[in-house]
């Protein structure tokens, strides 16, 4: 395995409402090497963005990062000062987001707001600012680029205006892409072009890419490797085949179980994960999933489970995997 | 097979006037021309991308857009004739008619309690004139979609967005109707909620007979819940048949490029899935390709017909319609 290019060690993230300290992350860590793509998978709450967003220091009060390292390569990024994270972001780390529309500045054209997102971090000449614009908008699939150039966000159509802001994320070659929900708000055939678009940047540059989503069908599409977050947490994490082909935690399984299926044949009724989502004002003691899970035990309540390796690339947070692991280490070592 | 159709909708046109220049004015043409059928007991899918019509043709049967022209018939009366100048009042067939929305906290009033809301319906149509009644029967649909009694008292910005969408179906069922349109019902939940309100959505039309017309663009959820599937496009229907079918044997270039850009939960099968990718956008509905509408988009649109005739929605193999010059 290639050396870590972005290193997160238990990281916490609180915001600190008139109601309460609610932990949207508790503690996670993961690891992303260059020329990989992650895939955050969880529901609305689960802490999915404000994770990456506590990345290049975007996070709003009341939200704070209170504890926890963001290394990326080999520094770490919550000790940047203001001036020096301006300077990193859009640079080595870009993001894209969910909606176009209100990220892109609807007084300035295209081409201004692409030339600008370049002579920010590069001292390059406005010629040569442009002809690289131009080269971007051409790489990213957007035809009759000249014209596009002086036009303004609102012309567009989505698909369209979720490209340029593909552009406007890689113009200065970022080491680290984070997207989040990038085609959400896109109709399927559009979702078809923008993902195959990711694809081939991705590998085109080598770059690494954070991908966030809730959709399970566009991770198995795109991601190497898969981290699933429940409550503010990791609840597995692995290669897309492992959690694919092998989910240990009940919340992984559960979702897959739950969806319908083009791909299979129908089934009479469909299995739901029963309950709501979690209050993060009021999150259980335990599991945060031990409300809902169907597995649970007396211990899921009280403690929250560490992490059980599972395999090299494999680990999940469950009492029932630790169990289950622990035998079969025996076994291991008994050999 | 005839007698059992509950709704039937015959060449229904929408078109909304905008304002294209001091004296122009343009139209656009959401639903141009859409003809067809819902069985009692069925469950009609009706799937296509943003701006194809599909929830103003689901609001424009229930009345809720006044047509432009066409006709719709409940149970064999007329709801709204296009030759006609009369049309009947809406209070006399909304009883039967309803509509979840997609989404729940945008369509439930944040100044009225639960209970008021699912009482709404009954006092505006007078039934149970006996207010405890009444308030007995607003319990009764609550736990009918899972709430209890006690949530009637609350607000519904004190609910999550699946409880929200619970609170809407029990309004929706509060006048008992036979017909709810399904406005992608489940398109703003939580993907561990969708499931179960799909659930529901089933259970409630064993239990009562209800008949729905379910608008998503979400394919998979739609294969699963329909009988029947009609797919739309630029206003007009390009492809019905059961659903089965429309998954197994897709007829229309459309149908196929939309069900091959679904991305499957399975990363082998993934990889394997051949792609049809489609160039370009969804064109506008005001300036609709003359010939086949998705001609300027279709892999297969090589020959001049394409371009000059628009085909017919015309029946390929029994049960299976699509409107293609191609398909036989």
């Amino acid at each position: 395995m290639s050396k870590a290019l972005l290193k997160v060690s238990d990281l916490r993230v609180s915001f600190f409402t008139p109601a309460g300290e609610v932990k949207a992350v508790g503690g996670i860590s993961y690891e992303l090497s260059e020329n990989e793509i992650l895939g955050i998978v969880g529901e609305s709450g689960s802490g999915k963005s404000v994770e990456a967003y506590s990345i290049i220091q975007l996070l709003q009060p009341p939200g704070r990062v209170i504890g926890g390292t963001i290394e990326f390569d080999g520094e770490n990024l919550l000790e940047y000062s203001k001036t020096r994270m301006r300077q990193f972001r859009g640079d080595k780390v870009s993001m894209i987001f969910q909606n176009p529309m209100t990220c892109l500045n609807p007084v300035y054209t295209v081409g201004d707001q692409l030339t600008e997102a370049l002579t920010c971090h590069r001292s390059v000449s406005s010629a040569d600012a442009r002809t690289r614009s131009i080269e971007m908008l051409e790489r990213v699939g957007i035809n009759n680029v000249e014209k596009r150039m002086k036009q303004y966000p609102h012309e567009l159509s989505g698909g369209m205006r979720q490209r340029i802001m593909i552009a406007i994320a890689l113009i200065c070659s970022p080491r680290l892409l984070i997207a989040d929900e990038p085609t959400t708000a896109l109709d399927v055939t559009i979702q078809a072009q923008i993902l195959e678009l990711i694809k081939e940047l991705q590998k085109d540059t080598g770059m690494a890419v954070i991908f966030i989503t809730h959709n399970l069908g566009v991770v198995a599409e795109i991601c190497d490797r898969v981290a699933v977050m429940y409550g503010g947490k990791i609840a597995e994490q692995g290669t897309a085949d492992d959690i694919f082909y092998s989910p240990a935690h009940p919340y992984t399984r559960g979702l897959l179980r739950s969806m319908p299926r083009l791909d299979e044949v129908r089934r009479d009724r469909l299995i739901p994960i029963k309950g709501s989502p979690v209050d993060m004002l009021n999150p259980p003691a335990g599991c945060p999933l031990s409300p809902r899970c169907d597995e649970c035990m007396k211990i899921c309540l009280r403690a929250d489970p560490s992490k059980t390796k599972l395999s090299a690339t494999h680990n999940v947070h469950c009492w029932n995997q630790r169990a289950a692991a622990g035998e079969k280490y025996v076994m291991t070592e008994a050999r | 097979m005839n007698e059992n159709k509950l709704i039937e909708v015959d060449k229904l046109v929408k078109h909304f006037p905008v304002k294209a220049g001091l004296m122009n004015t343009k139209q656009i043409k959401a639903v141009d021309g859409v003809s067809l059928y819902i069985k009692k007991g069925e469950t009609l899918g009706l799937v296509g991308e943003s701006g194809c019509g599909k929830s103003t043709l689901g609001r424009t049967i229930l009345r809720l857009y006044e047509p432009t022209s066409g006709r719709v018939l409940y149970n064999g009366t007329a709801i709204f004739d296009g030759n006609s100048r009369k049309q009947p009042k809406a209070l006399t067939f909304r009883r039967k008619m309803q509509i979840i929305f997609q989404d729940p906290s945008a369509s439930l009033n944040g100044r009225m309690t639960v209970g008021e809301i699912v009482r709404e319906p009954l006092e505006i149509h007078g039934l149970f004139p006996n207010k405890a009644e009444r308030a007995n029967r607003v319990e009764q649909l609550l736990e009918l979609v899972g709430l209890n009694s006690e949530h009637a008292n609350r607000y519904p910005h004190e609910f999550s967005g699946g409880q929200q969408q619970r609170v809407g179906i029990a309004r929706a069922l509060a006048v008992e109707p036979d017909f709810i349109v399904c406005d992608e019902p489940i398109s703003a939940l939580d993907v561990s909620i969708q499931s179960q309100i799909v659930n529901m959505l089933e259970d409630m039309q064993e239990r009562l007979g209800l008949t729905y017309l379910f608008i998503a663009h979400d394919l998979s959820v739609v294969k699963h819940i329909s009988d029947r599937v009609a797919v739309m496009y630029l206003g007009k229907i390009v492809e019905l048949a059961a659903a089965d079918d429309i998954h197994a044997v897709p007829a229309h270039p459309y149908t196929k490029t939309l069900l091959s850009a679904i991305p499957i939960p399975d990363p082998r099968k993934s990889k394997a899935n051949k792609r049809i990718i489609l160039e370009g956008d969804i064109p506008s509905a005001i300036d609709i390709p003359p010939g086949c509408r998705f001609h300027t988009r279709c892999p297969y649109a090589d020959k001049p017909e394409c371009r000059e005739r628009e085909p017919e929605l015309r029946e390929v193999s029994p049960g299976h319609f699509a409107a293609c010059h191609f398909v036989n």
